[in-house]
């Protein structure tokens, strides 16, 4: 695997190559089988092949800071807590923990702040001191029960209002009806609508019922131009796993051989502790290697998961269990 | 290294579990450890210790005593005096016993991960989250199947003092397999570890004495090779279980030959990992790690040969390539290790040499670009492609880290290329197509077989091997039996049974003399009584035959003189033929109620027959005849019935334990009861789709050889029974030597099960011999039933996991 030779600053725009897609062609991904019981065997073993312990733990917590897309996504969003969600993006650890680990200076911040389509005007005046880029959830985002057309205005508009990510929706149905050719066709449709714009592919998994779907559907998004591919919306009954996240990163791997482009990945939905996030880590280290270990190239979708590594990494620096009321809050 | 250097390079530290607790164990035993016998702590009367080391650091952990014949005469004397009462307290007291040591490993698990690892280098994940779960899990699993004895098993008893010799691999695990099901059932045990890796059965000696286990039942005794041929030659063991190598089962097989210890055999292995083209790729190298990453490697049922469809061969090995560079190899203690280090230099040397052979015979090694660590005993994942059957690595176990990669191109190659071994313990196939699964699983000559898994165990599943991966089984009832035995055996004789009038008086002719003795005696048109071979009548390769005297010591007949050749024929004609095996039990079921009808019809010629070899009467005869009749009936209704059962192991699995045909067996039948002998044996061994080469009773043969009328006129597919008459035991000899028979069956002398035993060891036969203690053959429990079908089948468990 050829590594790139580019150094991914925190929190800087992505220098990566786009991935441009290609034509649609199931030939390539028809032969697909994935097999549930063998992969939630690697998934159950996974985080017990790997332990990150003290600095490398703190290193790595930190790592998964500056991954976070600092989400949220509720009705009663306001300017007044989309502003706190975005000053605690561009300051996400307590100053005096950053200073006790040598790593004040090494400017961190999370990887994206991720709203309503409603709020990206609050975050664009929120974050005018950062380049931390703005994800909008879109195309009738949960539930996707809209039309192409609605789908693709709101997207424009997004983009118009400042979103540098765009977060849509698949139509579940053209999965459940296989319908691939339908869904390269939307999703292709939505990443040109994206523009600059990158554009992150959710599959809903939770609402797929085998893995060889995802595994397909994971496929056509990444040949329809999908920069990233994201696991959930947070809103199913299942988000994130780590089999499902096995699945689609394997044909992330392999669309890599292929086409040479690298897609990203972002688990979405559950993930709450410091311990998955290291989790999902491992996983992409092992799996993928290091180049995924950035935000260029790797996401947490998550609203609570700094707040507990937070409180993690304060317990690496004092060696005293922290609350989490000592930690500012978003 | 700093946070912000391992932030820019997301590098992986070490990740050490603490060894503080066991280093107190060790302490605690001033790192000395004495024999486990009678519940107390013994010097070893030799004197002498030997080193325990830690592979992964090449630190010395202990000294361990070495036990000679006499600490094995005390450990005996303990155990046998033990069992009395441990026997009669009954089940419900032994199950309390084994929860209670099932109850304290679980509390104590991470100690014995720890040490484990320590012992053995073998990964802390591996001991942590495999081995010492399964440890508690046998436990749990046989103190119900001891509260289950007595109702479940009730034809059944204990054996006795039961010696067991495992090995280092797994050395808890071997030692849970071995002692949970010996003791659940009745049975105490002297238990010898491993010399390489003692100390967790140690610790598990302070566990027997926390819980308050009857002195006795429980001895461990350490030592080497010498220690555990004191255990296989002790006179008053009657069962030696032993895991290992199939070089020193071979060994064990042969010291024991004879003396009518029972013995399970768990032996070698070249495991196929079967890959077709429809598999999930991905998955299949974490089944390959799984497979022979494993434990370094070092798994009788590593799956090292791998398997491949043609069309994904070279795509399956770029990916193993990419997952080997990831792998990491390491000190065991550490967390984030996958691979350990090899237990012993010795075993490193074996390796080494193996794959440097494997180089220069042509095939290509691929290993990570990385380099193991130099402070213990490691050996880096290995790859060898460009691999033929032929190739030494390709045949013989190398216990390590090595795989050999070979690819097929049709489902048939793939089934000849993975029974292309001596060996038969394990295989994994990989596959989307359940009927692609289930047709190739049954067709692989091994006693597990994974399908999309590898390398899973559990307490409630059967593990053990065919051909020469040994015999017997481990785990499940199945593995049962091998700590039981059948109460009737207790009633056999000490002589032939029969139903005579008196003592035979007439003595067998020579064949020189035959002219003489056949005066008179033809008066009728000739009759010809030849062998029958692959459902042919056939003429003795040597031209010779043999008059057959009466009860009354005239002739009756000639017989023909089989000999070696013979043998021969009738092993190819056996294995010919694959119809009958591949009926239904149904359709089995049929043919021998036709048997059975036709004999019917021919009953009175049958008795008068046995009138003329025998001293019976025709009232006895006919009696003979009829529970003949009445046999092939019983067994007619088992074809259909004798089954399987599908096992609770893990979480969604079936585990399918099925009873498989042996395959070819040889039997010799008694000399006394000439029909009933033939067909109490013959009978169930087809009854299960055996085919068979049949020696019948060498003074009264005739009734084996007009039943092959029989068997022309009932639909019996030709091959199926084979009949070769003549010298008995110069036969039984031929037959025990062949390398294509799969088991002997053999009821005659006491120096006749001896030299069975003795010659069957080379190809690991199984074998069953009566040890000179005969059967009434007319009495159905002794001479009828499932202990009768248990011989004719192994169970292979084929597992199946689920979900979509």
């Amino acid at each position: 695997m050829a590594k790139t030779k580019q150094k991914k600053g925190v929190s800087k725009p992505a220098t990566l190559p786009r991935n441009e897609g290609m034509p649609f062609d199931a030939t390539i991904f028809e032969g697909i089988n994935i097999n549930r019981s063998a992969v939630e065997r690697r998934a159950a073993t996974m985080g017990k092949r790997r332990s990150v312990k003290k600095q490398w733990q703190a290193a790595w917590l930190l790592k998964a800071v500056s991954c976070i897309d600092l989400t949220t996504l509720a009705g009663d969003d306001t300017r007044s807590n989309v502003s706190r969600l975005c000053a605690k993006a561009q300051s996400p650890v307590r100053q005096d923990l950053l200073k006790a680990m040598d790593m004040a200076d090494a400017g961190l911040t999370v990887g994206a702040v991720c709203v309503y389509h409603n709020l990206i005007r609050d975050a664009v005046d929120a974050l005018t001191q950062s380049n931390i880029p703005i994800a909008a959830v879109s195309t009738g985002f949960p539930a996707g029960q809209i039309g192409l057309e609605e789908k693709l205005k709101q997207i424009e508009l997004s983009v118009a209002a400042g979103a540098k990510e765009i977060d849509i929706v698949v139509s579940r149905a053209l999965v459940l009806n296989s319908d691939w050719q339908g869904l390269y066709n939307e999703v292709a449709a939505c990443r040109k609508a994206c523009g600059d714009a990158h554009i992150k592919t959710i599959l809903a998994t939770g609402e797929i019922p085998t893995y060889t779907k995802v595994a397909k559907a994971s496929w056509v998004s990444m040949m329809a131009g999908s920069d990233f591919i994201k696991t959930s919306t947070g809103k199913e009954s299942v988000n994130a796993t780590i089999p499902v996240s096995l699945v689609m990163i394997r044909a992330i791997r392999e669309y890599h051989e292929l086409t040479g482009y690298k897609v990203g990945f972002k688990p979405a939905g559950g993930i709450r502790k410091a311990k998955q996030a290291l989790n999902w880590l491992i996983l992409m280290k092992e799996e993928l290697g290091d180049d995924w270990l950035n935000p260029d190239l790797f996401r947490f979708g998550a609203s609570s998961l700094l707040g507990d590594i937070e409180r993690q990494l304060e317990h690496h620096v004092t060696g005293r269990y922290s609350a989490s009321y000592r930690h500012p809050m978003a | 290294m700093t946070i912000k250097e391992i932030y820019k390079n997301m590098s992986y530290g070490p990740a050490p579990e603490s060894a503080s607790a066991a280093n107190d164990f060790l302490e605690a035993h001033n790192k000395t450890f004495n024999l486990y016998i009678n519940g107390q702590w013994k010097k070893p009367l030799s004197g002498k210790y030997f080193d325990s080391i830690n592979p992964a650091t090449k630190e010395k952990l202990a000294n361990i005593a070495e036990a000679n014949d006499a600490d094995i005469d005390a450990a005996v004397a303990a155990a046998k005096k033990a069992l009395p009462k441990w026997t009669a307290i009954g089940g419900h007291q032994r199950a309390r016993y084994l929860y209670a040591l099932a109850r304290q490993i679980q509390k104590h698990s991470r100690l014995f991960a720890v040490l484990e690892s320590m012992d053995n280098g073998k990964p802390i994940r591996e001991t942590r989250d495999i081995d010492i779960p399964l440890v508690a899990r046998h436990f749990y699993h046989h103190a119900g199947w001891a509260q289950l004895r007595d109702e479940a098993l009730k034809d059944y008893k204990e054996i006795g003092v039961i010696g067991q010799i495992i090995p280092w691999n797994f050395p808890l695990l071997m030692m849970a397999w071995k002692i949970a099901p010996a003791i659940a059932m009745g049975n105490t045990v002297v238990l010898k570890p491993a010399e390489f890796t003692s100390l967790t059965a140690l610790l598990f000696a302070e566990i027997c004495d926390q819980i308050g286990l009857p002195k006795g039942v429980v001895n461990i005794v350490t030592g080497d090779g010498k220690t555990g041929a004191a255990i296989v030659e002790h006179k008053d063991i009657q069962k030696i279980a032993f895991t290992g190598s199939t070089e020193v089962g071979k060994i064990i097989r042969r010291a024991t030959a004879g003396s009518g210890k029972k013995l399970s055999l768990e032996l070698g292995g070249k495991s196929p990992f079967i890959v077709f083209d429809d598999a999930d790729l991905d998955s299949v190298v974490e089944g390959v790690v799984d497979a022979i990453w494993f434990n370094q490697g070092q798994v009788c049922c590593a799956g090292s040969r791998l398997l491949v469809q043609e069309s994904v061969a070279e795509k399956l090995y770029k990916k193993i390539r990419a997952r080997m560079e990831r792998l990491r190899v390491g000190n065991s203690l550490d967390k984030s290790i996958d691979i350990g280090a090899i237990v012993a230099p010795v075993q490193l040397k074996v390796i080494e040499e193996l794959v440097k052979q494997g180089v220069d015979e042509g095939a290509t090694l691929w290993q990570p670009s990385w380099a193991c660590p130099k402070d213990g005993y490691f050996y880096p994942p290995s790859l060898f492609t460009d691999v033929s059957p032929s190739s030494t690595v390709a045949q013989v176990e190398i216990f390590g880290p090595v795989l050999v990669a070979m690819s097929f191109r049709t489902h048939k190659e793939a089934v000849k290329l993975a029974n292309n071994t001596r060996y038969g313990l394990a295989a994994s196939l990989w596959t989307e197509n359940i009927n692609l699964a289930l047709d190739i699983a049954p067709q692989i000559k091994a006693g597990t077989v994974w399908i999309n898994c590898t390398n899973v165990f559990d307490a409630a599943s059967g593990f053990g091997g065919y051909r020469e991966s040994g015999f017997g089984r481990e785990g499940g009832k199945e593995g049962l039996f091998e700590y039981l035995k059948p109460k009737i055996e207790d009633t056999f004789s000490d002589k032939p049974i029969t139903h005579n009038k008196g003592k035979i008086t007439g003595k067998k002719a020579k064949a020189d003399k035959k002219t003489d003795k056949l005066n008179g005696v033809l008066t009728g048109i000739d009759r010809t009584t030849k062998m029958y071979i692959g459902g042919k009548q056939a003429r003795p390769d040597g031209g010779y035959s043999t008059v057959i005297e009466g009860a009354d010591g005239t002739a009756i007949g000639e017989v023909s003189t089989g000999n070696r050749k013979d043998i021969r024929n009738a092993v190819e004609a056996a294995h010919a033929n694959s119809s009958w095996n591949g009926k239904t039990g149904h359709s089995k079921a049929q043919v021998l109620y036709y048997l059975a009808e036709n004999l019917v019809i021919r009953r009175d010629e049958f008795a008068n027959r046995l009138v003329q070899m025998t001293l019976q009467s025709k009232v006895e005869a006919l009696k003979e005849v009829d529970i003949a009749i009445d046999r092939i009936y019983t067994y007619a209704a088992h074809a259909d019935k004798y089954d399987g059962n599908v096992h609770h192991t893990t979480h969604r699995n079936v585990t399918l334990a099925m009873p498989e045909s042996v395959g070819v067996i040889g039997i010799i039948c008694p000399d006394e009861s000439p029909l009933l002998g033939f067909i109490s044996t013959v009978i169930p061994a087809i009854t299960m789709g055996n085919h068979v080469i049949v020696i019948p009773s060498e003074t009264a043969p005739f009734s084996a050889t007009d039943f092959y009328q029989i068997l022309e006129t009932s639909d019996v597919p030709g091959g199926t029974i084979n009949i070769v008459t003549g010298p008995k035991e110069e036969l039984a000899s031929v037959l025990a030597k062949h390398d294509d028979v799969d088991a002997i069956w053999y009821f005659g002398s006491a120096k006749g099960s001896e030299n069975i035993e003795l010659l069957s060891a080379d190809n690991m036969k199984r074998t069953w011999v009566n040890y000179g203690k005969y059967r009434d053959w007319r009495d159905k429990q002794q001479a009828e039933g499932t202990t009768f079908l248990q011989h004719a089948t192994e169970i292979k468990n084929i597992w199946i996991p689920y979900g979509a």
